[in-house]
């Protein structure tokens, strides 16, 4: 009863905070002093078509490092958990003995219309994902867009051949040292420009051509790589421990 | 007097959303539960793309409704054979 009651109330607050909100919305005619700065001024000091992502990589450089590392976190935390209960199992199929062998090939193979179409379709996903990271400056995506795709990609793959092997060593040599470069890049940006991640370390070059708008192509690809391979790795480590059909 | 062609597009997709998340949530099968999730977000992706939002829209189209639904139905399977 009282449980009840208590969810009723936070229904109420929740709907006053809402209510607040709702009443009080007017549109904004004009952008803020910082949007301002950033519309009139972006294009000429980072020389990026899409200020969006420009605006990201640069002005808002950290927020950026802060999100990559807190997804790196995420996927060691991943990997710490799953590892562990993968080893409580090895201990019980020693104990057991057959149990390893009963467990090898359970991976149900997937139907034929799954694996055409993945076997046509992956090179074309892979290579959607690096276009997405290499145009960040000049179209909508980006490091964080582009890993995404990637990753998916390795979802396909692991949904038609799930018995396929995806080398742990390649995908943490990869991650560390994109996630490396892209910390050296930012310091770079200290020594060589104005301040950490400032893309202006390298020639802006022409207004809206692939390689220009400073280290910003640079930065991307660096984000793009580790961020699809940490999410690639998730994938795997998650399907590692299965041992039955779904 | 009429209603223009995108507010209407995106009511539509936003009660897509909508019947989405509820499915998710009342649903009884999990793994359907799982999938009205994904759907859902697969909506709100859209509608990102038709309020000229396509940075998000990419994030939401292959984090929200591949990825997470992928890595949910490895958990269930995962929790399924542990007990």
């Amino acid at each position: 009863m009282i449980k009840r009651l208590f969810i009723f109330m936070m229904l109420l607050l929740l709907a006053l905070i809402f209510f607040k909100l709702a009443s009080n919305y007017t549109e904004n005619t004009q952008l803020s002093k910082l949007g301002q700065y950033y519309a009139e001024k972006g294009p000429q000091e980072l020389g990026a078509p899409n200020l969006v992502t420009a605006v990201v990589v640069t002005y808002r450089g950290l927020d950026t490092l802060g999100e990559v590392t807190v997804l790196f976190i995420s996927a060691a935390g991943v990997g710490l958990l799953l590892r562990r209960t993968r080893r409580k199992q090895d201990d019980e199929d020693l104990e057991q003995g057959d149990r390893a062998e009963e467990t090898a090939g359970v991976h149900k193979p997937a139907s034929e219309i799954v694996e055409t179409a993945t076997e046509l379709l992956l090179p074309m996903v892979i290579l959607f994902g690096i276009y997405v990271f290499l145009n960040g400056h000049l179209s909508p995506g980006g490091g964080f867009q582009g890993g995404a795709i990637i990753a998916s990609g390795t979802m396909f793959l692991l949904l038609a051949l799930p018995e396929s092997h995806i080398s742990r060593l390649l995908i943490a040599t990869i991650e560390s040292l994109s996630g490396f470069s892209y910390v050296v890049v930012g310091v770079l940006g200290v020594i060589l420009a104005g301040g950490f991640l400032d893309n202006r370390i390298m020639d802006l070059g022409t207004y809206g051509s692939l390689f220009s708008a400073g280290a910003i192509p640079l930065i991307y690809v660096f984000v793009g790589l580790k961020v699809g391979f940490e999410l690639s790795a998730v994938l795997d480590r998650f399907r590692k421990e299965d041992t039955g059909p779904l | 007097m009429s209603i223009p062609v995108i507010t209407l597009l995106t009511l539509v997709l936003c009660a897509g959303i909508l019947i989405g998340g509820l499915l998710a949530v009342l649903l009884d099968n999990i793994v359907s539960a799982v999938i009205s999730a994904g759907l859902s977000s697969l909506f709100a992706s859209v509608v990102y793309v038709v309020l000229a939002a396509p940075d998000v829209a990419m994030t939401e189209a292959s984090i929200g409704s591949g990825l997470t639904t992928m890595i949910f139905l490895y958990a269930i399977r995962k929790t399924r054979n542990g007990d």
